[in-house]
């Protein structure tokens, strides 16, 4: 417990050191505060966002299409990684275009997406899905790869039908796949939505911080950025949470604090 | 009478892998066992054991040869057979309790009455505190306690134990293989039962067979075990007969292990 709270000042009073270091840098102007920001003044930007409410909208579009691209991807992924790892035809068929899929670097994708599902939140959340959906895929199909034959034989030898086997091994097996997955595609359904924003749209975090960049307000810019990133462990956070209450099961999970 | 299994003729191939030439595993294999007999099945490592067993639960098909299960060929997985793994083949994510319950689920026996033969069944098995734990929170003997009543509860016919106990310390192993014995007793199913121990072997089972290292392994020797019963499998080791039987059938596995100890070395 004493450690504990003392890792926790610890890591509190880095932050601490390190936010000084920046303020030292930018506010003797050895680093040009044009360029580089002013740490008092981006947690002001940030004071003012939440006090006057400015932020709410915008939050709660990059919020809405991170979650919707999320959850969509995270199903997808699911449902098609258990069906092709459990259909070796299909699985052999697929291979060559999903491993083509993959290997694209899939932020380009972000304009074709616009030019078909226009600036709404649509093109971003396809542009998040298809990020999140390659993440929890490949565990799943891996996963289910790595079942324990012997468990699968077990459960037929107990009288398991090719569903029960379906909902009562592979569907447990892999969700311990997933969850090592999740925690890498809440930070991707991030950059979906803010790259799609950032490319073309009127509301989101992605756009106000284009709008920043537009007129060089770079403390602005470095605000958006530090919104995302503690939305992003708040999902995270969440994940985990989840995780443990679904995990209980498994060696070493319970509690787990990261 | 009934053959409880049969297994005739039995030849087991395995497919050329890569460079690996096709491997017979065991060739011509001829075995019976009769209701409520227990019949343990002793042989060098290796040497197809598994396979056989496997055979008999219908997970590997024959290449050749036939199985009869209560003189019907068995077609498909054996569903009067219940089958123990030697590794541990617990759902890691049902708590013992669940784990014991799958297979009257699977079945689709009502909830109260899983409930009630769930909780008579672990109790039986001498897990009764523990049944909300997952299989990581208990020990090695208690995991076999809960595969023991795992397989049991469905009431199978026939048993098929793949070294069960050999992941077991000395002590537990003598535990387990007691309480096997004792709930064997109280109904007698018809058990086959691998192991490469052979004073396991003579220990619980009525007749011991024997067989040879493989390739293309066959049975060798057949052993009757007229010990009497109850047994106690620590005691047991001690009887006169008992040591007679050891002598008689190690004369006839040594010639195997050692064999099968060339080959590996050659290998």
């Amino acid at each position: 417990m004493h450690n504990r709270l003392l890792l926790r000042g610890s890591q509190i009073g880095l932050l601490a050191v390190l936010l000084l270091i920046w303020h030292g840098l930018t506010a003797s102007e050895i680093l040009p505060p044009f360029f580089f920001g002013r740490p008092l003044e981006v947690g002001a930007r940030m004071v003012d966002w939440f006090v006057s409410g400015t932020i709410y909208p915008h939050l709660g579009v990059t919020l809405l299409e991170t979650l919707l691209a999320f959850v969509i991807g995270t199903l997808l992924g699911l449902g098609v990684g258990l069906w092709l790892a459990l259909n070796p035809f299909a699985s052999v068929l697929c291979d060559p275009y999903i491993k083509a899929v993959n290997a694209m670097p899939r932020v380009i994708l972000a304009p074709i997406f616009a030019v078909w599902f226009g600036l709404g939140i649509w093109s971003k959340v396809l542009l998040g899905v298809t990020i999140v959906f390659f993440i929890v895929f490949f565990s799943v199909y891996n996963g289910v790869r790595d079942v324990n034959p012997v468990v699968v034989a077990n459960a037929r030898m107990l009288g398991a039908s090719k569903r029960q086997l379906l909902r009562h091994v592979y569907l447990p097996s892999a969700t311990a796949w997933v969850f090592s997955s999740l925690h890498a595609s809440v930070g991707m359904a991030f950059v979906g939505a803010v790259v799609g924003e950032y490319l073309g749209s009127a509301r989101g975090i992605g756009y106000l911080i284009m709008q920043a960049e537009g007129v060089f307000d770079i403390n602005t810019v470095l605000a958006g950025v530090l919104v995302l990133t503690l939305c992003a462990l708040v999902l995270d956070k969440l994940v985990s949470m989840a995780e443990v209450r679904l995990l209980k099961w498994r060696p070493g999970a319970v509690g787990a604090e990261t | 009478m009934v053959t409880a299994l049969a297994l005739e003729r039995v030849t087991c191939t395995f497919p050329p892998r890569g460079d690996t030439p096709p491997y017979t595993a065991v060739a011509g294999a001829t075995l019976a066992v009769q209701p409520g007999e227990f019949v343990c099945l002793v042989g060098p490592t290796g040497c197809g054991k598994s396979t056989l067993l496997n055979v008999a639960a219908g997970l590997t098909t024959a290449k050749e040869g036939q199985v009869s299960v209560f003189d019907q060929p068995l077609r498909g997985l054996n569903t009067e057979a219940g089958y123990m793994f030697q590794s541990d083949a617990l759902f890691a994510w049902r708590t013992a309790f669940d784990n014991v319950a799958v297979g009257l689920e699977f079945r689709g026996v009502a909830p109260d009455e899983v409930q009630r033969r769930t909780s008579e069944w672990l109790r039986r098995v001498g897990l009764g505190g523990h049944q909300q734990k997952y299989p990581h929170e208990l020990s090695g003997g208690m995991r076999k306690r809960v595969a023991l009543a795992q397989m049991l509860i469905r009431d199978p016919k026939i048993l098929l134990m793949d070294e069960p106990f050999s992941a077991l310390d000395v002590q537990t192993r003598a535990l387990m293989e007691n309480e096997l014995l004792n709930l064997w007793t109280q109904d007698r199913k018809s058990v086959l039962f691998v192991t490469h121990d052979l004073e396991e072997a003579i220990a619980l089972a009525d007749r011991v067979v024997v067989l040879s290292a493989g390739p293309a392994a066959g049975f060798v020797g057949e052993f009757k075990v007229e010990l009497e019963r109850p047994r106690d499998v620590a005691e047991i080791r001690l009887d006169p007969e008992f040591i007679r039987l050891y002598g008689e059938i190690w004369g006839c596995l040594r010639e195997q292990v050692a064999k099968a100890y060339q080959q590996q070395l050659g290998a």
